[in-house]
């Protein structure tokens, strides 16, 4: 575990001393709960096209798929008009879109972020490199299957899909969303202990809370 | 260029030069002597600029080859210095404390190829590999494919066609 994390005593600003355990102080120990849907379908299903209708990314590129997002924003694609736009924190945003290669050392910190994320979030795996490895099938160093590490709603093919692609992908995960299919968070909750295995059999040095909210 | 390499070679032990280009030449020298070499080069001749430090893996010959790449701003002129060293002692001296970037080379040559530089500020502090307990990766005994199935799960359903067969398979039907 990280020094950061190890229990021990700080000097506050006013000279008063006081314990911090970060594990216990910052993190929360219980593991995730399951969302169960709402009383009423009908209810379930505004909620649905609600959530559908605003989908907050959140603006962390692990690979070079990140590039194919900047336009995204910009006038000639321009996503904000159908409802997408990129937030700075995880805390605000509700999809994760794995852009393209994910080294393990990026995995953790991706870890890290998606599970800071208030639910219901959703995982959008882009590139090819998301799905089987990619061109990179047989790196030392970046993970070949999403899936084993994260619950994934959607995957976009190609390397690298174009931004019509995108634009195409957000449109297929509205209609998922409003399906009722989009339950990756309920999933991770669910099968919380095989993800967390999955996890740590490729970060060799887990140094972080099991659960990072 | 040329006027550069004689007076170095009066010097030092300069061997392999090669001219490649007006503007840029590449010389070996013994690992003992780089160091001053270097020093020399920097402070006398006007090579400021420390453009990579990177090395290479000579496994059949049991030699790590570094080479140092310098720039002259002044005289817009590149010089590559290499040197070999032992591959079962991958240990080097430190440039840092002439070109502080040196440090980050160092570093990434460190977990990449396993050479140590003592001294060098942050050189067992992991760069890209965190948590790394195998062969370092750049080493070529390494097997980049078989770590990487022992490691990783692997999807079902991915086929590699040999292109020529492919085509030839799909433009003419009846050979294949």
């Amino acid at each position: 575990m990280r020094d950061e994390l190890q229990k021990r005593v700080v000097k506050g600003p006013d000279g008063v001393e006081f314990e911090v355990e970060p594990l216990k102080d910052y993190y929360c120990e219980a593991p995730p709960a399951e969302h169960p849907p709402a009383y009423l379908k009908i209810v379930e299903d505004l909620f649905n096209w609600a959530r559908s209708q605003s989908l907050w990314i959140l603006g962390f590129g692990t690979g070079c798929g990140a590039i194919e997002m900047r336009p995204l924003m910009t006038p000639r694609f321009d996503a904000y008009r159908y409802g997408v736009q990129w937030r700075p924190t995880p805390r605000q945003s509700n999809l994760f879109i794995i852009s393209g290669y994910l080294s393990v050392k990026t995995l953790k910190r991706v870890i890290r972020s998606y599970e800071q994320m208030q639910n219901p979030k959703y995982v959008v795996g882009l590139g090819s490199c998301t799905i089987n490895g990619g061109m990179y099938w047989d790196s030392y160093n970046t993970i070949k299957r999403l899936d084993d590490y994260l619950p994934v709603d959607l995957y976009i093919a190609g390397c690298m899909p174009r931004p019509e692609a995108l634009l195409a992908g957000f449109e297929t995960l509205k209609h998922i969303i409003r399906e009722g299919k989009a339950e990756g968070a309920n999933l991770y909750a669910r099968n919380f202990d095989w993800y967390k295995a999955n996890q740590k059999k490729v970060i060799h040095d887990w140094d972080m809370p099991d659960y990072n909210w | 260029m040329r006027a550069l390499l004689d007076s170095l070679k009066s010097l030092y032990p300069l061997d392999d030069i090669v001219l490649q280009r007006p503007d840029l030449a590449f010389a070996t020298v013994p690992a003992a002597q780089v160091r001053g070499l270097l020093h020399h080069l920097k402070e006398r001749e006007g090579f400021t600029h420390l453009v990579l430090l990177t090395a290479v893996d000579w496994l059949e010959d049991g030699m790590f080859q570094l080479t140092y790449l310098l720039h002259d701003r002044a005289r817009a002129r590149d010089l590559g210095l290499r040197t070999l060293i032992r591959r079962d002692r991958a240990t080097m001296d430190g440039i840092h404390d002439l070109w502080p970037t040196a440090a980050t080379y160092q570093r990434e040559l460190k977990e990449m190829f396993g050479i140590d530089f003592p001294g060098s500020p942050g050189v067992d502090d992991p760069f890209v590999l965190e948590g790394w307990t195998d062969l370092p990766p750049y080493r070529r005994d390494f097997d980049t494919k078989d770590f990487s199935e022992r490691n990783f799960n692997h999807r079902e359903g991915r086929v590699t066609h040999d292109p020529a067969a492919h085509m030839k398979r799909h433009l003419y039907p009846d050979e294949a």
